[in-house]
């Protein structure tokens, strides 16, 4: 089961944060403090297995952008680093060429689709169609820019 | 502003989030945030009640705050009350906000389960979705005690729609995770099982987690899903790479459904069924012939999906661990990653191959890869390859390559990352211990060692290389030579004048005779470097010092100068100061008798784990030292008729030189527990009162614990509600010394405390007891030691029986119990080559020489545990003798003062029968009889 899942820039903002168990807040501030150092110093020729404490750290970089999943021992490292790949080709999917600022400015649908996708750190649906038409669901109340622009910014 | 603002995006919210993006400090990001707070605040508190887009768009606001690392003390009411939105969006936030926001207010709880029930009967399976994510993403206690006996009926429902039940699969694993007693097997865990039938193969990826999981706890119960994933996984590999649709990633067939199925198979063993064996070996081998097909696409993607299977089935054939040909083949194909240009490819193949090295079938076929290994040693940039490549060497290493492997390890460690140093330096010295065929060599590995890292030498290397040498006496004068030679080098790490110190302080006798080696210039030596070490160091060689004045009488001048000088015998430190005082004092006072006797040569270290093995299976952690203890267990002694021997020399030369004392033995308490309760000769005493406590005493003679002694020398020989006796032995010839720990567990003083020990009968003549006395008062908690010295005369049958008598509360106690002196503490090991054994077993022909019994097994027959028992006894354990190898040959040499009485052993295990044969054969009936009696009882 993947314990946690990170995406952060390099200049180690955090972007996302996903915890499939239940940890004080100060222990997640940790842990992304030790991620972002850990994997920030390695160079791109280093392989994308770390140990740390009783974990296997999976992370690959994508763009500006690094994913960095924890597991625990006996899950499979490079199936891992395909989850990542799946869950970027998903944002791309349903935003159409992602950036980081996507996920920046829409991060509730990049945790509603990593919803889609794991749960409880364990692969729900792997069918890309499926999960993109199940994220689209909730996009239903498609609204026009002119809507958009005449909500209130307060 | 956004690239792209899909669905009902928040404009306030994008606004927001480009405002704080362009602060340029943290301070104007804080300025920003609390008026952004004091705005949402006064929102929620106003009078206008608010719309639910206006809501939804205040808590996600919040949730952002919170996301970026900001304590968030309200809005949660706002967020619940979006749950019962019928609008999807508002609902799906407030969702998000609860899932992240996790908040223990119970009020707030009964809300939110309330909510996420009418979600759950609502029937429209998004809300249901949603309300399943929810209870997955947080997972509390009180929520499963709300859903874990709904979730169930959900998933086996008729009607359920297929993502409601992937949901529903998930989420009650992640139930099962935290409160495994709210979720009650029943009804429906048998039909989750056929869930693995589905057609959806959404379905069956999510519910095979859950099944997965569930298996592990309730192997049985679950067990008809070996077949169902057998021919699931059956109908994967064999489809071609489109069948499967949107199931196909990068032309690999479901890989995350395979790598699960594989991984619901490594719970149980290989099936039972003939037919659903084949299938499945089948399916193993199409993947590793996939692994040799060209690539259907370059992409990374395509061979780590391919990969990923080929890994997940070569851990099953390593679970397995019954299929050689599979085996061999898995190794080979790791052995091609390992020169792979993918670095993730190498680095699990190195990991992978540590495993398969343990194995039986494939150990021989993974040291083919040692030169491919040693050089990504060498060469792999980085550092956690490198690492992976040690261990699998350390993995690999056996008799047959472990000079070449050491060397290696040891070059390595000149230019070794600081982070692995002292892992490494731990490897390095049990592999050499381990298979040290000559013990010179054991030797320079481990100053050699101290040589290139002394840093990371930690103690227990330094102290473990110095029992071996106590123990072993056809190394010692070459132990003093090296040590002699290492110390002249003009800087030598500390590490190496304390093993110098104390090897000299005890052996430099042996070569002394060499004037280049003169005891003065010994002394010189070592002394020449006193003034650059730390004081523990010096306390050392202060007590090597006055071992010099016993060894060598012509230094006594010259050592009792320095110790007289201001920088000793007023040093501020105290126990350098008092160590000084004594040695002088005593140099002086003692005379040479006296002096010979306190000064005497240590007595070799009684049986322990090794401390390094110990100190390695800690750093590791308990999960990764599973390896470790099978190595350990396949390869158990091999060294010195007794692999686990040892103590830690500090703790006695540390204590006094004058009154050595086993409760300064701290180290030992500190090694890790043995392993598993079937390693008797492993356990020290601290283990044992937590492992085994005895029960309540009734008087006359106990004996229950006495033959648990037969084949150990510590532990707790007595328990009641008021004392425990701990006991410590060591034997060395015919002579033994036994100490006492009687620990008084109350709270109240005991008084009138005595002990005797008594000899009834023969034994009287056959065994020379003395025992000190003790105090006659104990303190409530505390212990007190008895020592009792002990002198074999004659071969004896009987035990000598300790009697203790003490008031408590004025009501005496009186308890009398066996001493656990048995004839064969006295066995001195003998090796000898097989045509030895005969000869000489052939030789003991007469009836009465032999003694048999065959009798069934009492425990379980492992063979290591086996010659753990044997080795315990005292004997010698001779490997390759018996030309039938599972049978264990012994020899020793019981040494009593009026003789010596050689004997024979023979144990044949017959597994199916679960019986024994044990033969003994020595040159005395009784005592032939005697330990067939003792040893009977023992297995």
């Amino acid at each position: 089961m993947m314990r946690f899942l990170l995406l952060f820039s390099r200049q180690g903002k955090l972007r996302l944060q996903k915890w499939f168990t239940p940890l004080p807040e100060r222990e997640r501030r940790k842990i992304v403090r030790d991620m972002t150092m850990m994997v920030l110093a390695r160079s791109p020729r280093c392989c994308s297995v770390i140990h740390w404490r009783d974990l296997k750290i999976v992370y690959k970089r994508y763009a500006s952008l690094y994913f960095c999943s924890a597991l625990e021992d006996p899950d499979n490292e490079l199936l891992a680093l395909e989850v990542m790949h799946r869950y970027v080709e998903l944002l791309d999917k349903y935003f159409g060429n992602v950036c980081e600022l996507d996920i920046i400015f829409n991060f509730e649908k990049a945790y509603f689709i990593l919803d889609e996708f794991l749960l409880g750190g364990e692969v729900q649906e792997t069918s890309k169609l499926l999960v993109v038409k199940s994220t689209e669901e909730s996009d239903l109340l498609q609204e026009t820019m002119e809507e958009y622009m005449r909500k209130p910014a307060f | 502003m956004p690239a792209v603002s899909k669905g009902d995006g928040m404009r306030g919210l994008a606004v927001f989030i480009s405002d704080i993006r362009n602060c340029k400090s943290k301070e104007a990001e804080i300025k920003r945030i609390n008026k952004e707070l004091a705005n949402i605040r006064s929102k929620f508190k106003g009078d206008k009640a608010l719309d639910g887009y206006s809501k939804k768009k205040y808590v996600c606001k919040l949730l952002f705050i919170f996301l970026l690392g900001h304590d968030i003390d309200f809005g949660h009411m706002e967020a619940v009350n979006l749950l019962s939105s019928n609008k999807y969006t508002e609902k799906q936030i407030g969702y998000l906000f609860i899932s992240v926001l996790v908040n223990s207010n119970s009020e707030l709880i009964r809300l939110i389960n309330n909510a996420i029930k009418n979600d759950l009967a609502s029937r429209n399976p998004t809300f249901m979705c949603l309300a399943l994510h929810c209870i997955a993403n947080v997972g509390s206690r009180e929520m499963a005690e709300a859903f874990a006996g709904e979730i169930p009926r959900i998933l086996v429902a008729g009607d359920t729609m297929d993502s409601v039940k992937q949901s529903a699969a998930l989420c009650l694993l992640r139930l099962y995770k935290t409160s495994p007693d709210l979720v009650l097997m029943g009804e429906w865990t048998s039909r989750v099982v056929h869930l693995l039938n589905d057609q959806h193969m959404g379905v069956v990826t999510a519910a095979i987690s859950l099944i997965t999981c569930l298996s592990q706890k309730n192997p049985e119960e679950f067990k008809t899903c070996v077949s169902l994933a057998v021919s699931r996984l059956s109908r994967i590999v064999s489809s071609a790479s489109t069948d499967l649709q949107d199931y196909t990633y990068y032309f690999v067939p479901a890989p995350w459904l395979s790598c699960k199925l594989l991984r619901l198979l490594q719970c149980y063993p290989p099936p039972e069924d003939g037919a659903v064996k084949g299938r499945l070996v089948e399916c193993l081998e199409t993947i590793l012939n996939k692994a040799q097909e060209p690539p259907k696409s370059k992409k990374v993607q395509h061979s780590n999906a391919k990969n990923a299977i080929l890994f997940e089935a070569i851990s099953l054939i390593i679970h397995y661990d019954s299929e050689p040909n599979l085996l061999v083949r898995a190794c080979n194909q790791l052995g091609q990653f390992l020169q792979h240009r993918e670095t993730n490819l190498r680095y699990l193949a190195l990991e992978s191959m540590c495993t398969l090295a343990s194995s039986e079938f494939s150990h021989e076929a993974v040291k083919t890869h040692i030169e491919t290994v040693i050089s990504a040693l060498k060469t792999e940039r980085d550092v956690s390859v490198r690492q992976r490549a040690a261990d699998l060497l350390y993995a690999m290493c056996d008799r047959s390559n472990a000079k070449q492997i050491v060397a290696e390890m040891l070059s390595y460690l000149e230019t070794a990352d600081y982070s692995i140093r002292e892992e490494m330096v731990l490897k390095v010295a049990i592999l050499a211990e381990k298979y040290a065929v000559d013990y010179s060599w054991y030797v320079d590995t481990i100053l050699n060692l101290i040589r290139i890292a002394g840093d990371y030498v930690s103690e227990e290397v330094w102290y473990r290389v110095i029992q071996i040498v106590i123990n072993r006496d056809d190394v010692q004068g070459y132990a003093a030579k090296t040590v002699f030679e290492a110390l002249q080098a003009p800087a030598c790490h500390e590490n190496m004048v304390k093993v110098g110190g104390y090897i000299l302080g005890e052996f430099g006798n042996l070569i002394a005779g060499d004037p280049r080696s003169s005891p003065l210039i010994q002394f010189n030596l070592l002394h020449s470097k006193f003034h650059l070490c730390s004081v523990p160091t010096r306390a050392l060689l202060l007590s090597a010092y006055i071992k010099f004045i016993n060894l060598f009488p012509e230094t006594k001048s010259t050592i009792q100068e320095v110790l007289r000088s201001d920088s000793q015998i007023r040093n501020s430190d105290v126990e350098l100061q008092q160590r000084a005082v004594e040695y002088l004092k005593l140099s002086s006072i003692a005379s040479t008798d006296v002096l010979a006797t306190v000064l005497e040569e240590m007595p070799p270290f009684p049986e322990r784990e090794s401390s390094i093995l110990a100190k390695l299976k800690k750093k590791k952690g308990p999960g990764a030292v599973s390896t470790e203890l099978e190595e350990g267990k396949r390869d158990g002694g091999e060294l010195n008729g007794g692999a686990e021997r040892g103590v830690d020399a500090a703790a006695a030369i540390a204590s006094n030189a004058s009154t050595p004392s086993p409760s300064a033995d701290l180290l030992g308490l500190r090694s890790a527990p043995p392993v598993g309760s079937a390693a008797p000769s492993a356990s020290s005493l601290l283990v044992d009162v937590f492992s085994e406590a005895g029960p309540t005493a009734p008087s006359g003679v106990m004996d229950d614990n006495f033959l648990r002694f037969v084949c150990k020398n510590n532990g707790v020989l007595f328990e009641n509600q008021l004392l425990q006796i701990g006991i410590k032995s060591e034997y060395r010839q015919n002579l033994g010394r036994m100490y006492l720990f009687y620990g008084n567990k109350t709270s109240v003083q005991f008084v009138s405390f005595s002990t005797s020990v008594s000899c009834p009968g023969e034994l009287q003549s056959e065994l020379n007891i003395q025992a000190k006395q003790v105090e006659p008062q104990v303190e409530g908690g505390a212990q007190v030691q008895q020592v009792i010295n002990i002198e074999c005369l004659a071969d004896f049958l009987e035990a000598p029986l300790l009697n203790i008598k003490f008031r408590y509360g004025g009501a005496l106690q009186n308890i009398t119990l066996k001493l656990p002196v048995t004839i064969n503490k006295f066995f001195q090991p003998t090796e000898m080559s097989s045509q030895d054994f005969f000869q000489r077993w052939k030789q003991l022909n007469l009836p009465q020489q032999e003694a048999q019994k065959i009798f069934k097994a009492k425990n379980a027959m492992d063979s290591e545990v086996l010659k753990a028992k044997l080795l315990g006894l005292g004997t010698a354990l001779l490997e390759n003798v018996d030309p039938n190898p599972e049978n264990f040959v012994c020899a020793g040499v019981i040494q009593t003062k009026a003789q010596q009485v050689g004997c024979l052993l023979r144990l044949e295990p017959n597994a199916q029968a679960q019986m024994y044969r044990l033969t003994l054969r020595s040159s005395k009936d009784t005592v032939s009889r005697r330990l067939c009696e003792l040893l009977s009882e023992q297995f």
